[in-house]
C-alpha cells in the first residue's frame, strides 16, 4: 500500500489543476443551497434571495485552497520519501512518559494559576470527569474489545445511587462512594450475563438498549427517581468532614473557619477539581496495574482472539464479566462525583449522546491508551468550549476536527501499545534512562 | 504397542443436522507417542479435534482421558476451557490463532493465565505486588523463557506476534500451547504453509517433545514428509469413518488408504487428488 504511494510520480500542475477543479465543482454543488441562497425577512414575509458573489468567492476559495493544500501535501511527501528510512528508533514510549508527566504537572498547577477564574476550573473539572469515564470505558472497549454503547447507564447508576442514599438515608459522599461503585459493578454484571455470547454489532445494539432502558426507567419510575424532575439539593463532598459552607451550622466548623481563611466560593470549586483529579489518578493507577496482571492480559487476549483464549484454558465468561464489572464500577464512581458536583441530577444528563462522547474519547485517543484518553477528552471537551465564538458553526468545526483526526490518525491519537511484560527487563530499563 | 493408553475415543459421532461429520469413530492415543490423523479434506479431522477439546459437544460417544496425575476424565462432558485447564489437553489451530497485537512473550504468559490468576488472588495480591504473586510471575516468566529458547524465539520475544512471518507464528502457537503444560498436545496442521526446511525443523521439534518431555502428540497433517517421518501410529479418516489404522509402513501400503487418496476409478479422483 505505502509502496504504491511512494512509487507514484509527483503530480503535474495539470493534474493538480484538475483535482482542484473537481473540488471546486463539489463546492459549487454544496454551495448553491448553503451559500448561494439565503432567506430575508421582507415586511414580515420570508423571501429567498440569491448571493452569487458570495457563492463565487466560496467556490474560488475551495479551488485555490485545494490547489495549495495538494501542493503542500506533495512537498511533504517528496521530502519524506527523500529521507532515508534507516535507524528509526521508536521513541514513542519515552515521549508518552514525558507528555504524561507534563500533563500531570499542568493539571496540579492549574487551580493555582487560575485560582480566581471559575470558568477555567469548572471546564477543567468537566474534562477530568470525561477522562475518568474514558479510563473506565477503556477497560471494556479498549482492553477487552467489547463495544459498549450504553456506558452512560453505569454513570447514571452511580449518580442515582448517591442521590437516593442521601435523600432516603442521609448518607454522605464518602459513605456512598464505595456503595455506588459496587452497585454499578453489579449492574455491569447484570448487563454482562445476557450478552456473553454476543459480539461486534449485536453487542453494540444490546448495550445501547441497556443504556436507554436505565434512562427510561429513571424517567418513568417516579416513586423511585422523581422522574424527569430529578433529584436536587444533593450535598457537596466535605474535606474530612469540613463542609465548604459560608455559614456552618451552629457548633460545627467549615473549611474556611477551620483554616482561618476568609470564605470564598472558589474554595469549593478548587476542592472539587482536586477531588476529581485524585479520583481520576487513582483510576489510572488502578487500570494500569490491572493491565499488567493476568486479568488485564486476559482482557487484551480476549480482544485479540476469543477462541484462542478458550483453547488456553481461560474462563472467557469470567474475563468478560470482570471487564464489565470493573468498567462499570469506575463509571459509577464518576457518577457519584457528578451528582455531588452538580447538586442536582435528572435523567436528561444521561442520554445516549453522553455514551457516544465517552466512546469517541476512547476511540479518538487510541484504543487502550491511557494518555490518549486524556488528550482526546481535552480535545472533545475543549473544542466545543473554544468554539463558542463561532456560535452555530461550533458543531461543524467540532465534526471537522474529529474527521481530520481520524483521517490523519486512523487508530487514534496515541495508538502505540506498550507490552505489559518484557523478557529482557535490563534492556527495557536501559532504553528508558 | 505395550504403552498405556492416554486417550481413548469410543463410538464418537458428531452430527450437524443431517450431516454426519464423524461416524462411530473409535481411536486410542498411546501415552508418550505421536499419533497422526490423516485423511482427505472434509474427512472430519478438525471436527474430531473440536470434539476432543470441548469446542463441540459430540452427539454420542465418549472421550476418556487417563490423566497421569488426576486419573480418568471424560472430556466430552467438559466445556471448552476446562479441557485445557483441568485435563491439560491443549490444541493449536489450522488457521493460526495468536494474539497478534501482544508480544510473543505476552502470548506465552497469557497461556499461563490460570496459574497466574490463582496466584494473584482475585488480583488483590497482584495490585499490591505481594511476594507470592511476584514469585508466581517470575516462575511463569521462566517457563515462557524456557519454551522461547527451545523453539528459537528468544530474540523476538518482545515483538508483536502479528508482525512476524508465518512460519514463526506457527512455532509461537506451539510454544504457547506448551506453556499450558499439556499432557496431550493436539496440533491441527502444524506444517501448513511451512517450507521444506521449516517442515524438517518441525519434525525434529515434535520428536524431541515426545521423546524428551514425554508429551503425547496428536497430529492432523497433510504434509506426508512430516506424517511419515514422525508418527508412531497413524489413523486414516474418510467421510467421518476410520478406514485404516497402523504404523506408517502399514498405512503406506493399505489399499483402502490409497483408494481414499487417489480414488478407485476415474470417478472419485477429484476430491482425493487435491488432498494428496
Amino acid at each position: 500500500m505505502s509502496a504504491v504511494i511512494i512509487a507514484r510520480h509527483a503530480r503535474t500542475p495539470a493534474e493538480r489543476f484538475k483535482d482542484a477543479a473537481w473540488v471546486g465543482f463539489v463546492a459549487l454543488l454544496l454551495g448553491i443551497p448553503m451559500v448561494g441562497l439565503t432567506t430575508v425577512d421582507q415586511g414580515g414575509a420570508l423571501t429567498v434571495q440569491t448571493r452569487f458573489g458570495m457563492l463565487g468567492a466560496f467556490v474560488g476559495a475551495s479551488f485555490v485552497g485545494r490547489f495549495i493544500f495538494r501542493w503542500i501535501m506533495d512537498q511533504v511527501r517528496n521530502r519524506r520519501a527523500a529521507k532515508p528510512a534507516v535507524a528509526k528508533v521508536d521513541r514513542t514510549p519515552q515521549a508518552i512518559k514525558v507528555i504524561g508527566w507534563a500533563v500531570l504537572g499542568a493539571s496540579i498547577a492549574l487551580p493555582i494559576a487560575f485560582s480566581e477564574n471559575r470558568y477555567v476550573i469548572d471546564t477543567a473539572t468537566t474534562v477530568l470527569i470525561y477522562v475518568m469515564l474514558g479510563w473506565g470505558l477503556n477497560v471494556v472497549v479498549g482492553l477487552a474489545g467489547l463495544l459498549d454503547l450504553g456506558y452512560v447507564a453505569f454513570y447514571a447508576v452511580g449518580a442515582y445511587t448517591y442521590a437516593l442514599l442521601f435523600s432516603h438515608f442521609g448518607w454522605t459522599f464518602w459513605e456512598a462512594l464505595p456503595v455506588a461503585g459496587a452497585m454499578a459493578a453489579t449492574f455491569g454484571i447484570l448487563l454482562g450475563y445476557p450478552i456473553l455470547r454476543l459480539r461486534g454489532d449485536y453487542l453494540a445494539i444490546v448495550t445501547l438498549g441497556f443504556g436507554e432502558i436505565i434512562r427510561v426507567i429513571l424517567v418513568n419510575w417516579t416513586e423511585l427517581s422523581n422522574g424527569p424532575n430529578g433529584i436536587g439539593s444533593i450535598p457537596r463532598p466535605t474535606l474530612f468532614g469540613l463542609p465548604f459552607d459560608r455559614n456552618p451550622t451552629e457548633g460545627t466548623q467549615s473549611f474556611a473557619t477551620f483554616f482561618g481563611l476568609e470564605f470564598s466560593g472558589m474554595h469549593r470549586i478548587i476542592f472539587l477539581y482536586y477531588l476529581i483529579l485524585v479520583l481520576a489518578l487513582l483510576t489510572n493507577v488502578f487500570v494500569s496495574r490491572l493491565r499488567k496482571l493476568p486479568v488485564g492480559r486476559a482482557w487484551e487476549a480476549l480482544r485479540e482472539d476469543e477462541i484462542a483464549c478458550k483453547a488456553m484454558g481461560m474462563n472467557v465468561t469470567n474475563v468478560k464479566l470482570s471487564a464489565f464489572a470493573i468498567g462499570a464500577m469506575l463509571g459509577g464512581f464518576a457518577g457519584v462525583f457528578f451528582a455531588a458536583r452538580q447538586g442536582f441530577i435528572s435523567p436528561e444528563s444521561f442520554t445516549f449522546t453522553e455514551s457516544a462522547t465517552i466512546l469517541a474519547i476512547v476511540v479518538l485517543g487510541g484504543m487502550g491508551s491511557q494518555l490518549g484518553v486524556v488528550l482526546a477528552a481535552l480535545v472533545l471537551v475543549l473544542l466545543p468550549e473554544l468554539g463558542r465564538n463561532f456560535s452555530e458553526y461550533r458543531m461543524l468545526l467540532f465534526g471537522t476536527a474529529m474527521v481530520l483526526i481520524m483521517v490523519w490518525k486512523p487508530s487514534g491519537l496515541l495508538a502505540s501499545r506498550e507490552p505489559t511484560i518484557r523478557l529482557n527487563k535490563a534492556t527495557a530499563a536501559g532504553g528508558q534512562s | 504397542m505395550s504403552t498405556a493408553t492416554l486417550l481413548s475415543v469410543e463410538n464418537l459421532t458428531m452430527r450437524f443436522g443431517g450431516l454426519t461429520a464423524i461416524d462411530d469413530l473409535s481411536v486410542s492415543v498411546p501415552a508418550g507417542k505421536i499419533t497422526a490423523i490423516i485423511g482427505p479434506n472434509g474427512a472430519g479431522k478438525t471436527t474430531f479435534f473440536n470434539c476432543l477439546t470441548g469446542f463441540y459437544k459430540p452427539t454420542t460417544g465418549s472421550v476418556r482421558l487417563v490423566h497421569p496425575k488426576k486419573g480418568e476424565m471424560r472430556l466430552e462432558t467438559m466445556t471448552g476451557h476446562r479441557v485445557a485447564r483441568d485435563a491439560q489437553v491443549v490444541r493449536t489451530f489450522q488457521n493460526i490463532r495468536l494474539f497478534p497485537k501482544m508480544t510473543v512473550l505476552e502470548n506465552l504468559i497469557v497461556a499461563q493465565h490460570n496459574f497466574l490468576q490463582d496466584a494473584s488472588r482475585f488480583s488483590i495480591a497482584g495490585i499490591f505486588r505481594l511476594p507470592g504473586y511476584r514469585k508466581a510471575e517470575a516462575e511463569a516468566l521462566k517457563t515462557a523463557a524456557h519454551w522461547l529458547h527451545r523453539l528459537g524465539l528468544t530474540d523476538i520475544a518482545d515483538v508483536a506476534a502479528g508482525d512476524l512471518p508465518y512460519g514463526t507464528q506457527r512455532r509461537i502457537e506451539i510454544a504457547r500451547a506448551l506453556c499450558v503444560d499439556p499432557v496431550l498436545l493436539c496440533l491441527d496442521e502444524p506444517a501448513a504453509g511451512l517450507n521444506p526446511r521449516e517442515s524438517a525443523e518441525l519434525n525434529t521439534l515434535l520428536l524431541s517433545l515426545c521423546r524428551e518431555e514425554g508429551i503425547a502428540i496428536l497430529l492432523i497433517e497433510h504434509d506426508m514428509s512430516v506424517v511419515m517421518n514422525v508418527s508412531d501410529h497413524i489413523c486414516v479418516l474418510n467421510y467421518g469413518r476410520k478406514i485404516a489404522e497402523g504404523t506408517p509402513e502399514e498405512i503406506r501400503n493399505d489399499p483402502q488408504v490409497i483408494k481414499a487418496y487417489l480414488g478407485e476409478d476415474d470417478e472419485e479422483t477429484a476430491s482425493g487428488g487435491i488432498a494428496a
